[in-house]
C-alpha cells in the first residue's frame, strides 16, 4: 500500500460508508504531514454519501502543520521523561505515574484539537464560503479524536486496568468525556421557561440517564457485593413499578422505567441518543450489569455492536479497534491501528507507554526488534525528514536499544548543514555517542566549504575538531602554498596557537613550526631561528619541495654581521643545499621550467653557495678564536 | 522553578530579547522579540505578556506570551538587538542585516532597512554571526572575517573594518561615547580582541588588538555592565570564564558551568552580581555572588600591586581600584551560587534575555519560557 519513493497508491474501501485514503510517501515533510492527513473514519453513524471520493494534500496548504507540530514536540517532552521513570520503583508506585503520563498524551492531543477547531472556526468565520482547508482542518480534528477516544480506552482498560467495580465507573467518563452535545442540550432545556415542556426535555432526560451518574455505579466504600445487592433490590423495584402499569398514563416516564430496566429494544429505539454503539454498551452495562469484570466485557460489547450495527456489512476500521481494545487483545489494537492511521506518532507512543506497563508480551518480528522499537524507529525516521523536526528524532532513537544507534549513525549525516551553527549542533550530537566516523565527516564537509571560500584558517580548525590527518596535510599544503604565492600568513593566531593539535600531521607541524621560525625571528631570536630553521630540514620534518625556500629564508641569517651558525650547523646547510641540489639536476626534473626559472635558480643556489662560505669562514674564525 | 511555564510555538527559537522598557517607569518588560531558525520559513516574531483584555485567560495562563505579529525572515536569524523601543535589527545566516519597525497601534511589522550582503564571500554567502547596536550605529560581525559598521538611517555601510581571517563572533557593546566593542573569534583557540573605536567627529577609528588566549572556541562575551574591565565569556568547552580587560593572560576565574556549549551569557543589567548562562545541554543556570566584604581576598598572582578586594560598594577613594565579587579567584570558596532555572530534559536552550525579575529564553524544543519571578 505504501511506498516510500513518491509513488501514490490509493486504496478504496468498498464500502458505502467510506472515504478514500490516500498514502503520499515522500521522503519529505510533505510526506509526513500526509501521514498525519490521511483516512477518515466515520466517527459518527452519520451516512455518508455513497461514491468514494479522493483528498489530495499540498503542501502549501498545510496551515495546520504549525499546530501538529506542537503535538510533536510537547509529545517528544513527555516521551523522555517517561523514559527516566526507574526501573527499579514496585509496579504499583508506578502505575499512577504511568496513568498521569497517558493523561498528559491526552492533554496534548486535546489541545491541539482544539486549536484545530479554532482555526477552522475562524477561516470560516472569515471567508463565507467553505474553503477547502476548512475540510481538511475538520478531517485532521476528527482523526484526533479518534486518536483520543481509543488512547483514551486504551488507558481505562490496559494501563489503569481498573478492576471489576470502578471500571464501569472509568468507562462512563470516557463515553461522556466524547459525548459533549448533552450538556449542550440540557443546558438549552433548563434555560427555556418551562423546561418540561421543551421537545427535547425528554431526550435529555433520557440521554443523562443512558450517561450514567455516580449513584448508578459501583464505588467508593461499598464493597461489589453490597452494591450488588443494592442493585438488585433497585432492579426489581423498577421491575415491579413497570409490570404494575404506574407509568401506564406518562408514555415518557413508561419509557425511561424501560431504559432503566436495561430493556435493549427501548434502547435500540434511541439509537440517535446514543450515537455510536459503545455508548450503547455502555449504557446497557450500566443497567443491567454495573458489576461487569473486564474479562466479561468483550461478550457484551461484541453483542452490543451486532444489535447496533445490524445493518452494515463490515465494521469500520475505528469498530473493529474498539472491539479488539474490549477483548484486551493490545497486538489486535496496534496492529488495526498502524493499519488504518498510516499514523505512525500515534502507535508508536502508545506502544512505549503500555511497554513500559509491561503489557507487551515479547513478540519478536521477524526484522529482530520488538513491536515498540520498530514503531518508534519508524516514527523517527518520519521525524528525521523533517528539516526542524530532525532534533526530536534523536531522542528517540536513543531510546531503541537494539538498532536505534545504526540509523541514527545513517540519518544524521543526511541532516543539511547550512550554517556552521546547525554543524556544531549536529557534531555535538554525534561526539556524545562517539560517533567518530560521522564526526569526521561533517568536519570535512563544513572544512571543503571553508576552503572553498579560502577560508584556510576555519577549514584547518575544522579538521583539527575531525583529528582528520590526511585533510590537516591538505590544508597546511595551502597555507603553504600561500605563503610562497604571497609571501606572508593568512590566519596567523591560528597557526601561533595551535598547541598539541600541531602533532595531528606532519605538514601541520611543519607549518607550526615554520611560523614559530618566523616569529622568533621577528622577535631578534636568531640564534634560536637558526636552530630551528636546521631542525626542520635535518630532521625532516620539512618537506622536500619547501628546502629551498628555507634555505633562501636562511640567507638573512647568514649575512649578518655576527655569525649565527655555528661551524657545524653550516656543514649541515650545505650538505641540505647540495642535497637539494644534486636531486634538482637529475635529468628526471621537469624540462618545462622556462630558461628564466631555471636562472633564478641557478643565481639563488650560487648566493647560497656564497653566502654559506662566507659564514663557514667566519665561524671557523671565531670558534677558533681564543678569548682573551 | 514553579513560576516558568513552558509554550510551545512551533518554531525552534534562537533569539529571545525583551523589548527595552523606559527605565525611568520602573516597569517589568512585558513585550519581547524572538527570532527563528532551522524552519524552511524562518519568522521574526513580536510577544506580548501582559495582561491581556482577552476573555479567559484570567486563571492559570496569566503571562502565557501570546503572539502579536511576526514577519518572514530570509535564513536562520543568528542575532537579534533592539536599537530603540521600536526598531530592532536582525543578523541573517544568509549574510543580510535588517532593520524592523514594530508598530504596537497595529501590531504589524515593517522593513525598515535591509542590507542584503552585508557580509559574504566572493561566491557565497556569509552568515552575519552577530551584531551589537548603539542607536544609531549598528556594527556587525560575519563569517567572511569583516566587521562592518552601519548607519540605521543610511543605505550603504559606514566602513568595512578589517579583513580578519578567522571567523568572528558576538562582539559586545559599551558607552555610547565610546564605542568599545570586544570580539570573540573563533579560531581553533580562542582571542579575545578588543578594538575601540573612538568616535572622532563623525570618523571613526579603529584599533585592534589581541588580549587573550583561549583553549577552546568561544560562543558568547557579555561585558558587566558597570565595571568595563569585566568580561564573562563561555565556548564550546562550556566553562564559564571571567576575565579582566585589564591585565591579559589567562582569566581569572574558570568555573565548569555546562556540560555542552554554552550559547549565551548574559550579566544582570541593574544588578550585575546575578549572570545568566544557557547552554546546548539545555541547562539555564542563574549564577550569584555573594558581596561581602569580610570574604577573605584573593590577590591576583602578584601582576601588578594593587590589592583587589571584594565588595562592590568599595569606596571610590584611595588606591584601591573598585572591583567585584566576580573577580574572586576561586569559586569553590563559596562565594558563587548556582540554581537551575528549567525543568530537566529540555532541549537546547539557545538564547536568554533577562531585564528586571524577567527572564525570557528560547529552546530547540520549540518552546519559550518566561519566568517573571526570577530572584534577584
Amino acid at each position: 500500500l505504501q511506498d516510500r519513493n513518491g509513488q501514490i497508491s490509493t486504496l478504496v474501501i468498498p464500502s458505502s460508508k467510506q472515504q478514500v485514503c490516500v498514502n503520499f510517501s515522500f521522503n519529505t515533510f510533505a510526506s509526513f504531514l500526509a501521514f498525519v492527513s490521511f483516512l477518515l473514519f466515520c466517527v459518527s453513524g452519520a451516512t455518508g454519501s455513497g461514491s468514494p471520493f479522493i483528498h489530495e494534500v499540498r503542501k502549501d496548504e498545510d496551515i495546520y502543520s504549525p499546530i501538529l507540530r506542537k503535538l510533536f514536540n510537547e509529545s517528544h517532552h513527555i516521551f523522555v521523561g517517561l523514559q527516566t521513570i526507574r526501573e527499579d520503583l514496585p509496579s504499583k508506585n508506578k502505575k499512577p505515574q504511568f496513568v498521569s503520563i497517558s493523561k498528559n498524551y491526552r492533554s496534548v492531543i486535546r489541545a491541539c484539537m482544539e486549536e484545530l477547531q479554532q482555526v477552522a472556526v475562524s477561516t470560516k468565520n472569515a471567508e463565507m464560503s467553505v474553503h477547502p482547508l476548512i475540510r481538511s482542518v475538520l478531517l485532521q480534528v476528527s482523526i484526533l479524536l479518534a486518536i483520543e477516544l481509543i488512547w483514551n480506552l486504551c488507558e481505562v482498560l490496559f494501563i489503569d486496568a481498573a478492576p471489576a467495580g470502578s471500571l464501569l465507573l472509568h468507562l462512563l467518563d470516557w463515553v461522556r468525556l466524547h459525548k459533549a452535545d448533552v450538556d449542550e442540550k440540557a443546558r438549552d432545556v433548563l434555560q427555556s421557561d418551562s423546561p418540561a415542556e421543551h421537545r427535547d426535555y425528554w431526550d435529555v432526560v433520557i440521554s443523562l440517564c443512558c450517561a450514567g451518574g455516580e449513584l448508578c455505579a459501583p464505588g467508593g466504600t461499598q464493597t461489589l457485593t453490597e452494591f450488588d445487592v443494592k442493585w438488585r433490590h433497585w432492579h426489581e423495584e423498577v421491575d415491579r413499578c413497570l409490570q404494575d402499569n404506574s407509568f401506564a398514563s406518562n408514555q415518557h416516564l413508561e419509557v425511561l422505567c424501560k431504559i432503566l430496566l436495561g430493556d435493549e429494544d427501548t434502547l435500540l429505539e434511541h439509537k440517535d441518543l446514543l450515537g455510536t454503539w459503545y455508548h450503547f454498551l455502555v449504557s446497557r452495562l450500566l443497567f443491567c450489569h454495573p458489576t461487569v469484570k473486564p474479562t466479561e466485557l468483550h461478550y457484551y460489547a461484541q453483542s452490543c455492536m451486532t444489535m447496533f450495527l445490524d445493518s452494515r456489512s463490515a465494521p469500520e476500521p475505528l469498530d473493529s479497534i474498539l472491539l479488539a481494545a474490549f477483548e484486551f487483545d493490545i497486538h489486535q489494537v496496534i496492529k488495526d491501528c498502524s493499519i488504518a492511521l498510516n499514523n505512525w506518532w500515534f502507535v508508536a507512543h502508545l506502544t512505549d507507554l503500555l511497554d513500559h506497563c509491561k503489557l507487551l508480551q515479547s513478540h519478536n518480528l521477524h526484522f529482530g526488534s520488538n513491536l515498540r522499537e520498530f514503531l518508534l524507529l519508524e516514527y523517527a525516521s518520519g521525524l528525521f525528514t523533517h528539516h526542524s523536526l530532525w532534533q526530536l528524532a534523536v531522542d528517540y532513537f536513543d531510546h531503541c536499544l537494539e538498532f536505534g544507534r545504526v540509523y541514527l549513525e545513517l540519518q544524521i549525516e543526511r541532516v543539511p548543514l547550512d550554517t556552521e551553527r546547525k554543524a556544531l549542533k549536529v557534531l555535538r550530537i554525534c561526539e556524545q555517542r562517539q560517533m567518530s566516523e560521522q564526526v569526521r565527516s561533517i568536519c570535512k564537509i563544513m572544512a571543503m566549504r571553508a576552503l572553498r571560500n579560502n577560508r584556510l584558517g576555519s577549514a584547518l580548525s575544522w579538521s583539527i575538531r575531525a583529528k582528520d590527518a590526511a585533510f590537516a596535510t591538505l590544508i597546511s599544503e595551502r597555507f603553504l602554498q600561500d605563503y610562497c604565492a604571497k609571501g606572508t600568513f593568512s590566519d596567523l593566531d591560528l597557526i601561533d596557537n595551535l598547541g598539541p593539535a600541531m602533532l595531528l600531521s606532519d605538514r601541520l607541524t611543519f607549518l607550526g613550526k615554520y611560523r614559530e621560525f618566523h616569529k622568533l625571528y621577528g622577535e631578534k631570536r636568531f640564534k634560536e631561528a637558526a636552530k630551528l630553521l636546521l631542525s626542520l630540514m635535518t630532521a625532516k620534518i620539512a618537506p622536500r619541495s619547501f628546502w629551498m625556500t628555507l634555505l633562501t629564508d636562511a640567507l638573512p641569517l647568514l649575512e649578518q654581521k655576527e655569525v649565527i651558525f655555528s661551524a657545524d650547523q653550516t656543514y649541515e646547510l650545505m650538505f641540505c643545499l647540495e642535497e637539494l641540489t644534486s636531486s634538482l639536476n637529475t635529468p628526471s626534473s621537469d624540462s618545462d621550467k622556462s630558461m628564466q626559472e631555471e636562472d633564478v635558480e641557478l643565481t639563488k643556489v650560487e648566493l647560497l653557495r656564497l653566502a654559506l662560505s662566507r659564514n663557514l669562514a667566519m665561524a671557523i674564525v671565531k670558534e677558533g678564536t681564543v678569548e682573551t | 522553578m514553579e513560576n516558568i511555564n513552558a509554550k510551545y510555538v512551533s518554531q525552534k527559537i534562537s533569539k529571545t530579547r525583551w523589548c527595552p522598557v523606559s527605565y525611568s517607569s520602573l516597569q517589568q518588560p512585558e513585550v519581547f522579540a524572538t527570532g527563528s531558525w532551522d524552519n524552511e520559513d524562518n519568522k521574526v516574531s513580536i510577544w506580548s505578556i501582559g495582561n491581556h483584555n482577552n476573555s479567559g485567560l484570567e486563571d492559570g495562563f496569566e503571562g502565557d506570551p501570546q503572539i502579536l505579529c511576526e514577519h518572514k525572515h530570509g535564513g536562520d536569524v543568528l542575532d537579534l538587538q533592539f536599537l530603540d523601543q521600536e526598531r530592532m535589527v536582525s543578523a541573517s545566516s544568509t549574510g543580510a542585516v535588517t532593520i524592523f519597525r514594530y508598530h504596537p497601534n497595529t501590531h504589524t511589522i515593517s522593513v525598515l532597512q535591509h542590507w542584503a550582503r552585508a557580509h559574504s564571500y566572493p561566491c557565497d554567502n556569509a552568515p552575519c554571526t552577530a551584531l551589537v547596536c548603539s542607536s544609531p550605529e549598528i556594527v556587525t560581525v560575519g563569517e567572511d572575517g569583516r566587521i562592518v559598521v552601519f548607519r540605521a538611517d543610511q543605505e550603504g555601510a559606514v566602513r568595512v573594518i578589517g579583513e580578519m581571517r578567522t571567523r568572528m563572533l558576538p562582539p559586545h557593546k559599551e558607552s555610547s561615547l565610546k564605542l568599545s566593542v570586544v570580539f570573540v573569534r573563533e579560531c581553533r583557540q580562542q582571542h579575545n580582541s578588543r578594538g575601540d573605536l573612538p568616535k572622532d567627529h563623525g570618523a571613526l577609528k579603529f584599533d585592534l588588538f589581541i588580549i587573550f588566549l583561549y583553549r577552546a572556541p568561544l560562543h558568547c562575551v557579555d561585558r558587566h555592565p558597570n565595571q568595563q574591565h569585566i568580561v564573562a565569556t563561555g565556548g564550546q568547552d562550556g566553562m564559564l570564564c571571567v576575565w579582566d580587560v585589564r591585565q591579559g593572560g589567562t582569566p581569572i576565574s574558570l568555573m565548569e558551568a555546562h556540560s555542552a556549549e554554552m550559547w549565551e551569557v548574559r550579566f544582570h543589567p541593574t544588578n550585575p552580581d546575578h549572570l545568566f548562562t544557557c547552554s546546548e545541554d539545555g541547562s539555564l543556570l542563574h549564577w550569584e555572588t555573594a558581596s561581602h566584604s569580610e570574604m577573605p581576598s584573593f590577590l591576583q598572582g602578584g601582576r601588578n600591586s594593587s590589592v583587589i578586594s571584594h565588595g562592590a560598594l568599595t569606596p571610590a577613594g584611595g588606591n584601591r581600584p573598585l572591583s567585584s565579587a566576580w573577580l574572586c579567584g576561586d569559586s569553590g570558596k563559596g562565594c558563587l551560587e548556582t540554581t537551575h532555572m528549567l525543568p530537566s530534559q529540555t532541549m537546547s536552550v539557545n538564547s536568554l534575555d533577562i531585564i528586571g525579575q524577567c527572564l525570557v529564553c528560547g529552546t530547540d524544543g520549540e518552546a519559550i519560557f518566561v519566568n517573571r519571578h526570577v530572584p534577584v
